[in-house]
């Protein structure tokens, strides 16, 4: 909604995997620290923000290679549906509507924090077979294997 | 072109694999919105003149999957299945919730006309404008999870095939059958994500009739446009802010219901409806969070996430995996036979679900035999040696597991309760019917009407052109938030009532039709006008029936014979239904929404609707 203007579920840059029934999961950039994606373009069509350290897609520099999706341990960026640019998760300009969103839903299971020098974010980067597995079995236990 | 409309819908002939794509005016989208009204449109266009005739199991019946212009844009996505009803012979909108609908519109299509029948099993795969017919042989006989594991796999295949380089593909949304539907089990459902059942109708069993395993369907562009979007979203937030203090529903689902409705309503059915009382606390909410792995389970833009995952991890029931359950399997699949504990209902709620059965046709079935046993009308030889007590878990699934393959009394069963109930008393010369708690052929929802706690009024399934349809009940007044001319509404939309339940939501769905599509639909116009042309269209071909069953007003417009007898236990013991009040609240409906003394829609009001040929084929109803 916020970059595109209209419902796109397949232009979303938090996509929701639903491989498995019951086990949805949010598809998004973890914000690594040593951005292997930035690194792996070749047409300098990615850079990193200056306020938000997010990953922010210059659309008329990609070219839709496809480089920085094989660069991300998680697979997450994609090529829009409709143009031809890498679709990443830039934190909605410092203020991601995914966190408004899922706080005026009364959900709160996303909160915005200052983004940690101490962490490894990067271990959450994972493709949505893997995060699936991981999740169905916490879920669902000896099944969660058969089903995936 | 009015918002939120694709603009146009598919037709697939299974026989001849022919596809196209085909449009409706602006003036019929208008008067019939999408879902159930323009599917009772689109059956009566191309059935009508031959209705009678039509054989719903026949490669003549169509099959109908339509979204609506709210789709997507109203909290509660939802796709409405329709098709001449195998339980009713009439026309049932029966939906289900899930992404499904909203990757279809996103394809660009709102909705799908299956014709035919394909000479192998097959699926349909819809990737935008690609449409394909696809071999399904590979899954026919397979139980949900498989057959959702393959389509996912082979969807995602098949979509990383056609575009390589895009990065990781998304899953497409499926609805499919089970087993049950593949057998023409008449209370089998069109399923989805496991849990999700479009049951009332029975239209599981058209799609086997068709070969018709499974659609998927992805759909890569955005949601048709709506006609003021600020408008829209602003709407839509409203509704969702007034859901999201509807905390019960939220936080149990409907699944609190289960000890609720029979503990304080006496309204539910227990052991087939001989009670509709029970105060057993083995059964109530907190018995069945235990076996939560997860609370909210919602789908597309769903604030009120009424379902529940519910998963055993050990005993005897080990690996069962279902929603919550909600309230209608809670009671057909637990109180209605005598199980009262959160982890028998759980697994046989499970294996329905994979079998792809409707949880409340099948509960009903299995109820009517569970009484026909106890009453010793049907032998432990004939249920092929199953000891068939109440309460007893193992000996439902077992029951299940024979309706589903059609085995010896299994294969009767399979046929639904009312003409199960035909049958046996044929073959047992006994008046069988009498144990059958049923409206035109579908298993009455569980919520009584002798206590007169519940929400159901006595007109409500005596008129409903749906039947038993416990979600589709006759009321008055017409515009009551509960009448099914306002249901007709949210099926038309197509989009989930649930998120319409709370006081106020319904206000704002008048300003989200205006600003998704345009229109400026009054209330005025919708139950003066367009849902009556929905509502006794339905009721005409209801009427009209065949080719196996049809229904007289005269003997039919009524209650099933049981509530007739007072209520055994319980606060509300000895309370039955009068008859005079049933007559009554007939005649009275019949009056307010237009239909003559013999309960036929009147030709003056058919002709002010325009439907002149309705008219002519209700000519003969009316003798």
């Amino acid at each position: 909604m916020w970059h595109e203007g209209k419902i796109w579920p397949e232009a979303s840059r938090v996509r929701v995997f639903m491989l498995v029934p019951g086990v949805e999961v949010p598809h998004l950039c973890v914000q690594c620290h040593d951005y292997p994606c930035v690194k792996a373009c070749p047409s300098e069509a990615l850079s990193i923000s200056p306020e938000t350290e997010a990953v922010i897609v210059d659309r008329e520099k990609c070219t839709a290679c496809g480089l920085c999706i094989e660069a991300c341990p998680g697979d997450v960026p994609y090529i829009h549906p409709a143009e031809k640019y890498a679709v990443i998760c830039d934190l909605c300009g410092g203020d991601p509507q995914c966190v408004k969103a899922c706080s005026e839903g009364g959900w709160d299971a996303l909160k915005l924090l200052k983004k940690s020098e101490n962490y490894t974010y990067k271990v959450y980067a994972k493709t949505p077979e893997e995060i699936t597995r991981e999740v169905a079995v916490q879920l669902y236990g000896e099944v969660g294997e058969e089903v995936v | 072109m009015p918002g939120g409309y694709a603009g146009k819908f598919l037709e697939v002939d299974l026989t001849s694999r022919n596809v196209r794509d085909i449009k409706f005016s602006d003036e019929v989208l208008r008067q019939y919105l999408g879902g159930r009204g323009l599917a009772t449109k689109v059956l009566w266009d191309r059935l009508g003149a031959r209705w009678e005739e039509v054989d719903p199991l026949g490669p003549e019946n169509i099959l109908l999957m339509f979204t609506g212009p709210l789709t997507g844009y109203a909290p509660g996505a939802r796709l409405c299945v329709s098709g001449k009803s195998p339980q009713s012979n009439g026309i049932v909108g029966s939906t289900i919730a899930g992404e499904f609908p909203v990757e279809l519109k996103c394809a660009g299509y709102d909705g799908i006309i299956f014709t035919g029948k394909a000479e192998n099993p097959v699926y349909l795969s819809v990737f935008d404008s690609d449409v394909e017919i696809k071999d399904a042989s590979h899954i026919w006989g397979k139980d949900a999870k498989e057959t959702l594991k393959v389509l996912v796999k082979e969807g995602r295949e098949a979509l990383a095939k056609s575009r390589p380089r895009r990065g990781v593909w998304k899953e497409p949304a499926a609805v499919y059958i089970g087993p049950a539907g593949e057998r023409l089990v008449r209370v089998a459902a069109v399923v989805g994500k496991w849990a999700h059942a479009a049951g009332y109708g029975g239209y599981g069993a058209v799609m086997g009739s068709k070969n018709l395993k499974a659609v998927i369907a992805k759909g890569t562009g955005p949601l048709p446009e709506a006609a003021d979007m600020e408008k829209a979203v602003e709407a839509a937030e409203a509704i969702s802010r007034i859901n999201l203090r509807y905390t019960h529903l939220r936080h149990w689902g409907t699944g609190y219901l289960g000890y609720d409705v029979g503990a304080r309503l006496s309204a539910e059915p227990v052991k087939n409806w001989q009670e509709e009382w029970h105060d057993e606390k083995s059964y109530s909410a907190d018995k069945f969070e235990p076996f939560w792995a997860k609370r909210f389970w919602g789908d597309f833009g769903c604030p009120v996430t009424c379902l529940k995952l519910a998963v055993i991890r050990s005993g005897p029931f080990k690996g069962a995996i279902t929603d919550n359950p909600d309230y209608e399997n809670q009671a057909y699949l637990g109180t209605n036979l005598g199980v009262f504990t959160a982890e028998g209902n759980i697994y046989l709620t499970a294996l329905i679900d994979d079998l792809g059965l409707c949880g409340i046709q099948c509960g009903n079935v299995l109820g009517f035999a569970a009484e026909l046993y106890e009453k010793g009308i049907l032998t432990r030889e004939d249920l092929g040696g199953i000891d068939l007590k109440w309460g007893d878990v193992e000996a439902f699934a077992s029951l299940v597991r024979m309706i589903v393959e059609r085995r010896e009394i299994g294969d009767v069963l399979a046929e639904g309760t009312y003409r199960a109930a035909l049958k046996i008393s044929e073959m047992k010369s006994v008046d069988a019917l009498k144990y059958a708690v049923v409206a035109k052929g579908i298993g009455i929802g569980a919520h009584g009407i002798r206590s007169g706690e519940d929400y159901p009024h006595h007109e409500t399934y005596v008129c409903s052109v749906q039947g038993g349809d416990h979600t589709s009940p006759a009321y008055i007044p017409l515009d009551d938030d509960l009448s099914e001319l306002t249901v007709a509404l949210y099926d038309s939309g197509v989009v989930c009532w649930f998120n319409f339940f709370e006081e106020g939501t319904k206000d704002h769905i008048w300003g989200l039709i205006k600003a998704v599509t345009g229109w400026e639909i009054t209330p005025e116009e919708w139950y003066g006008t367009s849902a009556r042309r929905i509502i006794h269209t339905q009721r005409v071909a209801l009427l009209l029936g065949g080719p196996d069953i049809r229904w007289d007003p005269k003997t039919h417009d009524d209650i099933p014979s049981k509530w007739y007898k007072p209520l055994k236990a319980g606060p509300y013991a000895g309370k039955a239904v009068d008859r005079k009040i049933i007559e009554e609240a007939k005649r009275e409906y019949y009056e307010a929404i237009g239909w003559d003394e013999n309960g036929v829609p009147k030709s003056e009001e058919l002709r002010r609707l325009g439907l002149e040929e309705v008219d002519k084929k209700a000519e003969a109803l009316r003798g």
